[in-house]
């Protein structure tokens, strides 16, 4: 880490776990259940969200002495909005097929709560560089949950990965399909998603004490 | 023997497997301790002995089950026999045998995965192993279809137990009934293996075909029939009561559930509140459907005609609705606690099941599903029982008038009312 400061370093490495908007926050939880049935659209998701949150903090950081705080809100929707139309648009342009399983949610990321947390929060307050490490790690602590949950979600419901079948034809019954073992319906569902990202902080939190919250 | 056992449990005690250990020795014995802090209550009620009546209660509907199970089998491949005889055809040694070896397994990887999860909890949180599978291990089996596959279940058994129970911490803290959460679980997790007309039979899915045809064995239950709009089924009033029907394996036979109620309200271990309040809202619901249909406010073609139709009483014949009212939806832990809320829960329990049922489209029945949700909402009620109750009695208070007694004066009035 020649490249960074320590403390810069720790604007990207912190959100990836310790500080994780996903499962410490517990920001962003409605498109971590949505879209999150395939691996694919995990990916790109996140992608989209790194993109929109890189950008748009650096936007807001430059912009944060010239906004008067009492409309910042709607300026930052308007940033929000058109980064994401820009995402939606290259979408709908190279990946029409993938656009379309996301469908509404990508939309959706103008209200997805770690970016104006993040808005709010740091960019407002940090110059640009500071404020894109901070975009930069908090979409990616967003994205890693999303592709383990993803991960876990195809895997066990549908027994593909990135749509390839990775344990057999559940129809000829080959692979792992030949001694019976069957895709789970439970993990397509969105409910699935709440108790795998549950998991995911039961173990996190049983691993980091420090992170248990006093009741 | 009893001795020695005290003596190695002192021996051990603080070890990381002593948990382990007492969990068998409690089982056997009756721990020689008393309570540490708090009252000393004597009681032969604890916990275990509370589990134990209560699988008292489930033994009947489980030696039912392994019977039906071979009969139902015996008789898709045969046809069912014109004079039906108890003996002859139903307590025969052949059809304990195939029950036996298809429902057996059942109840083994039940307890053995359920409870080795248990111990293993018990390790790790260094706490004593608690009773609380030994119901729930014994009421999985009963509400499953007879052929659902060994390592299904397995899975299910985990995920019911960590996800429903132990992460909530354990016996006694759950929200929902760990049992119906390991059903739910298959419910959505398999739905191929848990609905439908192949999977109530034995053999039915792996293609065993009827004696003298080609066809494939098949076996609907009632309200699968009721569910397409068929009442062609042969099942009189009798087979449903008595339970000759196909089903889950503990669920068909609603006189010896019955029975297991009627033991359990009289040892005082389960409610007959909730039971009662269960039985007249599924009788509600089931007039409503009854009034619907009398009143031509849907038409015969309707997919919910079939349902709807079915005689209001009978629905507690068929299905797990007896089953679930009885032993389900009277679990301490996950149910109402106050009395009045024992009766708003008991009745929405059976008001809802009989409602999910009927609209449910892909699988004619409601009843875990129903009890699961009243699980959730159970709390609630009782907040707003303890609620009325305070706001009750404080109104009392502001009514009621406070005679002085003769002798004491003004002061003491006064000290009354502060």
């Amino acid at each position: 880490m020649a490249l960074l400061s320590k403390k810069d370093a720790n604007l990207i490495l912190d959100p990836l776990a310790d500080n994780n908007p996903i499962t410490i926050q517990v920001l962003g939880i409605c498109s971590a259940l949505a879209i999150t049935a395939e691996l694919k659209a995990s990916l790109v998701m996140a992608i989209s969200v790194i993109f929109v949150l890189g950008v748009g903090n650096v936007v807001i950081s430059l912009m944060r002495n010239v906004i008067p705080s009492k409309i910042r809100i709607i300026v930052q929707l308007i940033v929000v909005a058109t980064l994401v139309i820009i995402v939606d648009q290259v979408l709908k342009a190279f990946a029409y097929e993938l656009s379309k399983t996301l469908s509404v949610f990508v939309g959706l990321i103008i209200t997805n709560c770690i970016i104006m947390g993040r808005f709010e929060a740091f960019a407002l307050g940090n110059g640009p560089w500071k404020s894109f490490l901070d975009g930069i790690g908090n979409a990616l602590g967003y994205g890693v949950i999303l592709i383990i949950v993803g991960f876990f979600r195809e895997l066990f419901g549908s027994g593909t990965l990135f749509g390839i079948p990775v344990l057999g034809d559940p129809i000829a019954k080959t692979g792992l399909y030949a001694t019976g073992y069957e895709n789970n319906g439970f993990m397509i569902i969105p409910p699935a998603a709440l108790i795998v990202v549950g998991i995911i902080i039961w173990v996190q939190r049983s691993r980091n004490k420090a992170l248990i919250e006093e009741a | 023997m009893k001795e020695k056992l005290h003596q190695i449990k002192l021996k051990y005690r603080g070890k990381k497997m002593a948990p382990a250990f007492n969990a068998i020795h409690t089982f056997l014995y009756s721990p020689n301790e008393t309570t540490h802090s708090g009252s000393h209550v004597r009681s032969a009620d604890d916990l275990k002995r509370t589990m134990n009546t209560v699988i008292m209660a489930l033994v009947p509907c489980l030696l039912f089950g392994i019977f039906n199970a071979g009969y139902q089998h015996y008789s898709a491949i045969n046809g069912f026999p014109a004079e039906f005889s108890l003996f002859e055809h139903f307590l025969t040694w052949e059809n304990f045998w195939l029950g036996a070896i298809t429902v057996l397994p059942i109840v083994i990887v039940s307890y053995g995965v359920g409870l080795a999860i248990e111990f293993i909890f018990a390790v790790i949180k260094g706490h004593e192993v608690e009773e609380g599978y030994l119901v729930t291990g014994m009421l999985v089996p009963l509400i499953v279809p007879v052929d659902t596959p060994l390592w299904m279940l397995a899975v299910a058994v985990a995920f019911g137990v960590v996800i429903g129970k132990e992460v909530f911490g354990g016996t006694g803290m759950n929200i929902l009934n760990p049992a119906l959460t390991i059903r739910a679980f298959l419910f959505f997790a398999y739905p191929t293996w848990m609905s439908g007309d192949k999977v109530w039979v034995h053999g039915a899915k792996e293609g065993v075909t009827q004696a003298g045809s080609a066809d494939a064995i098949s076996g609907e239950t009632v309200l699968g029939y009721l569910a397409q709009g068929s009442t062609e089924f042969s099942y009189s009033l009798s087979d449903m009561f008595y339970g000759f029907i196909p089903g889950s394996v503990g669920e068909t036979s609603t006189v010896l559930i019955l029975l297991g109620g009627l033991f359990l309200v009289f040892s005082k271990i389960a409610s007959w509140r909730i039971m009662l309040s269960a039985v007249i809202g599924s009788l509600a619901m089931g007039l409503i459907f009854n009034g619907i249909v009398a009143a031509e406010w849907i038409p015969e073609y309707s997919k919910f005609y079939g349902l709807m139709n079915f005689e209001y009483w009978q629905h507690l014949l068929v299905g797990g609705l007896a089953f679930g009212i009885v032993f389900m939806a009277t679990d301490p832990v996950t149910g109402s606690q106050t009395n009045r809320g024992k009766w708003i829960y008991g009745f929405l329990i059976g008001f809802m099941s009989v409602m999910i049922r009927v609209f449910n489209p892909g699988y004619p029945e409601g009843v875990f599903l129903a009890i699961l949700l009243m699980n959730v909402f159970a709390p609630t009620i009782d907040h707003y029982v303890v609620r009325g109750n305070i706001k009750r009695r404080m109104k009392r208070l502001k009514t009621a008038t406070i005679h002085p007694k003769v002798t004491d004066g003004v002061e003491a009035l006064k000290t009354e009312t502060v």
